[in-house]
């Protein structure tokens, strides 16, 4: 697999050209943080950064997007038909997403793209998209991602990954995705040993500066009913406000709602990310809610990922460990904490 | 503010040993620095949870709403504005509530604090009485507490508790002479089509998350206008236009009521001024009706109160 090293200021030429291959997505200062944003001549890419505020997930899986569209003018040869919206899958790359942020789409995955259903929108635009990793030097304190199967400089769902070696970069292909990244992409050099070395040794020291260990082991065996029925919840739900800044920021959540709404005769059917921290998340048609208290739905979220999405699909908790919510909780309800609760 | 946490402690062991209170709801020390969580224990033994900083910026009168038991709390000033709202609009009784009054000298705001250290993570923070030293990894940086109050904080003129059943400390010394409303008089300078330009670019980040709503002690309706859906007053994606409908009603459902706590901006992921919406309708309720929210268990409301001889014309 092809591996270059360039200068920071060479990546940063290198990037604008690969804009004409590639819509290219990396982090931006954003006054007190950083998100991800379509790199154009106003968007600046930082990588002196930590991770961003809200994960990279709307670049696959935007927070409204417009699937269908019909008209309702009865004179029209198509009234009332709904017709799914036409999509540009142009080649995409994320350029700087963090390893547990490329682990987390993977963690998805699953759920948008099983044998029993495929969701078209997510799969292409995943499908056209490509990943290139910046490993993290100095992961925070709220960080345990090599507590659920990942790591600060760990490979999975990358398509390529980057090593920041100060001035340099170092980029190392993983897939053809990445080989043909780094094909287009113009200038660099052959690292040599010493570059080489240095990257292996950040990435072995890295690991070793995650100091969180969280549990995880027991989930699976664990009676499902007996942790729903389990004590701890409404000590766990109590300060909860049932806001959706968990989910939102959350990498791994995919929950969405359907909405159409209509302008004049333009119609709209629309998929927006939903929140189980809402109570309209489950309200049912006839008025019934079966999570209508805040216990119900705090305690859904957890159960979510650290139960049933490890029941149904065998593929460890689903949860990547970036340590958003951890930061941003308003009332710093802790899923650490609550892992450990559930898995002792 | 360290100095209060004994005291907190030993007056909820009181009230539980002298069978006063069901439940006492104060906060917790949070797992992250500048961070602490609110916490309902049940017994005395529980008490050493109990703690109280500068990082106690939320509004624990939310965690009131509709409670049926007796609840000993720990109440600021502006949290115990928000109690007095919440018994004048019947959401809690009186005596169903033993208030521990706390004079507040002000909460800091993690944000600047965050700027300060040039985004660096923050690992630990200490608290002094006018300093706070803030550790990390590289950094050790002291700082002045007053440089670093939480802009709502700088304006407070009600730091005392109005409402309370024993005090803690003696009363602190209210601010005075504070211009609360300097920004809003700025945007009020502004033409109409850079006030809307104004409000646009602040919440150009809203994640339609709602935290600010939820962390609101005033936003206890059983269903939230946004989350109506028979019929649904207002689009669920990120439109603009929907969010700043979600913004404005919001701030006018707050009209007479605000006691600009601040939660809603210290709760907001997106960092989004949202006092902004608000604080124009507290500066319109102190200049067109001299009201403040919260102080007096014996006013009514003030947009539930209509009176014979108001000298507005408009209302007779």
């Amino acid at each position: 697999m092809t591996k270059k090293i360039y200068t920071k200021k060479e990546w940063m030429k290198t990037l604008a050209g690969l804009k004409s291959s590639y819509n290219i997505f990396v982090p931006v200062s954003d006054g007190d943080f950083h998100i991800f944003k379509a790199m154009d001549d106003k968007e600046n890419p930082d990588f002196n950064f930590k991770n961003t505020r809200l994960s990279p997930k709307s670049v696959i899986y935007p927070q409204s997007e417009r699937l269908f569209e019909f008209t309702l003018d009865e004179n029209a040869p198509d009234a009332n038909i709904i017709k799914q919206a036409e999509k540009d899958y142009f080649p995409q790359a994320i350029v700087g997403i963090r390893p547990c942020d490329a682990h987390a789409f993977q963690i998805v995955r699953p759920n948008f793209d099983n044998p029993e259903y495929q969701d078209p929108w997510w799969i292409q635009r995943y499908e056209s998209t490509t990943f290139v990793g910046l490993g993290c030097n100095n992961p925070d304190s709220t960080c345990f991602c090599t507590s659920v199967g990942g790591g600060p400089f760990s490979e999975k769902g990358l398509d390529a990954l980057l090593y920041d070696l100060g001035d340099t970069f170092l980029v190392k292909a993983l897939t053809d995705k990445g080989e043909k990244f780094l094909k287009l992409a113009q200038g660099g050099k052959k690292p040599d040993k010493t570059a080489l070395k240095a990257s292996e040794e950040l990435a072995a020291s890295a690991s070793d500066k995650i100091k969180n260990k969280v549990s995880t082991d027991k989930l699976k065996h664990k009676v499902q009913t007996e942790l729903f029925e389990a004590p701890f919840w409404d000590e766990v739900a109590f300060a909860c406000i049932n806001c959706g800044t968990c989910t939102y920021l959350c990498p791994t959540c995919w929950c969405f709602d359907m909405q159409d709404e209509v302008f004049k005769k333009q119609g709209d059917r629309i998929r927006n990310w939903d929140s189980c921290m809402f109570p309209l998340f489950t309200l049912h048609g006839s008025g019934h809610n079966p999570r209508a208290r805040k216990v119900q739905r705090v305690r859904q979220r957890f159960m979510h990922k650290l139960k049933y999405y490890v029941d149904k699909y065998d593929n460890g908790v689903q949860c990547s460990g970036c340590g958003r919510c951890i930061k941003n909780c308003p009332v710093n309800i802790d899923i650490r904490k609550v892992c450990e609760l559930m898995n002792s | 503010m360290l100095e209060y946490v004994e005291k907190i402690r030993e007056t909820a062991i009181k009230l539980f040993k002298d069978g006063k209170v069901d439940v006492f709801i104060g906060y917790q020390k949070g797992s992250i620095p500048m961070m602490n969580q609110p916490v309902l224990i049940n017994s005395a033994d529980q008490a050493g949870l109990l703690y109280w900083d500068r990082n106690c910026g939320l509004n624990l009168c939310n965690y009131l709403t509709r409670r049926t038991d007796r609840i000993g709390i720990v109440a600021n000033g502006c949290n115990s504005r928000n109690i007095v709202t919440h018994i004048t609009e019947n959401q809690i009784r009186r005596d169903q509530l033993y208030i521990v009054g706390i004079p507040c000298k002000g909460m800091i705001d993690h944000r600047a604090v965050q700027r300060a250290v040039k985004q660096q993570e923050i690992l630990a923070v200490e608290e002094h009485s006018e300093t706070f030293t803030v550790k990390g990894k590289d950094f050790e940086e002291t700082f002045n507490i007053k440089d670093y109050l939480r802009s709502n904080c700088l304006v407070c003129t009600h730091r005392n508790p109005v409402i309370f059943d024993e005090i803690i400390a003696q009363p602190v010394e209210e601010q005075s002479g504070v211009d609360a409303y300097k920004d809003v008089r700025q945007i009020e300078g502004m033409d109409s089509e850079n006030k809307w330009n104004f409000f646009t670019r602040i919440i150009d980040k809203c994640i339609r998350c709602y935290a600010c709503r939820d962390a609101c002690p005033l936003c206890y309706c059983p269903t939230c206008f946004v989350d109506e859906s028979k019929p649904q007053w207002v689009g669920k994606s990120i439109d603009p236009v929907d969010t700043m409908t979600f913004h404005i009603l919001r701030a006018y459902h707050c009209a007479g009521r605000c006691t600009d706590c601040g939660a809603c901006e210290r709760v907001c992921p997106m960092g989004i001024p949202v006092r902004q919406f608000t604080k124009k309708l507290n500066k319109d309720a102190q200049e067109f009706f001299s009201w403040e929210a919260g102080l007096s268990l014996d006013q009514r409301p003030l947009l539930d109160v209509f009176r014979p001889d108001d000298y507005n014309d408009f209302i007779r």
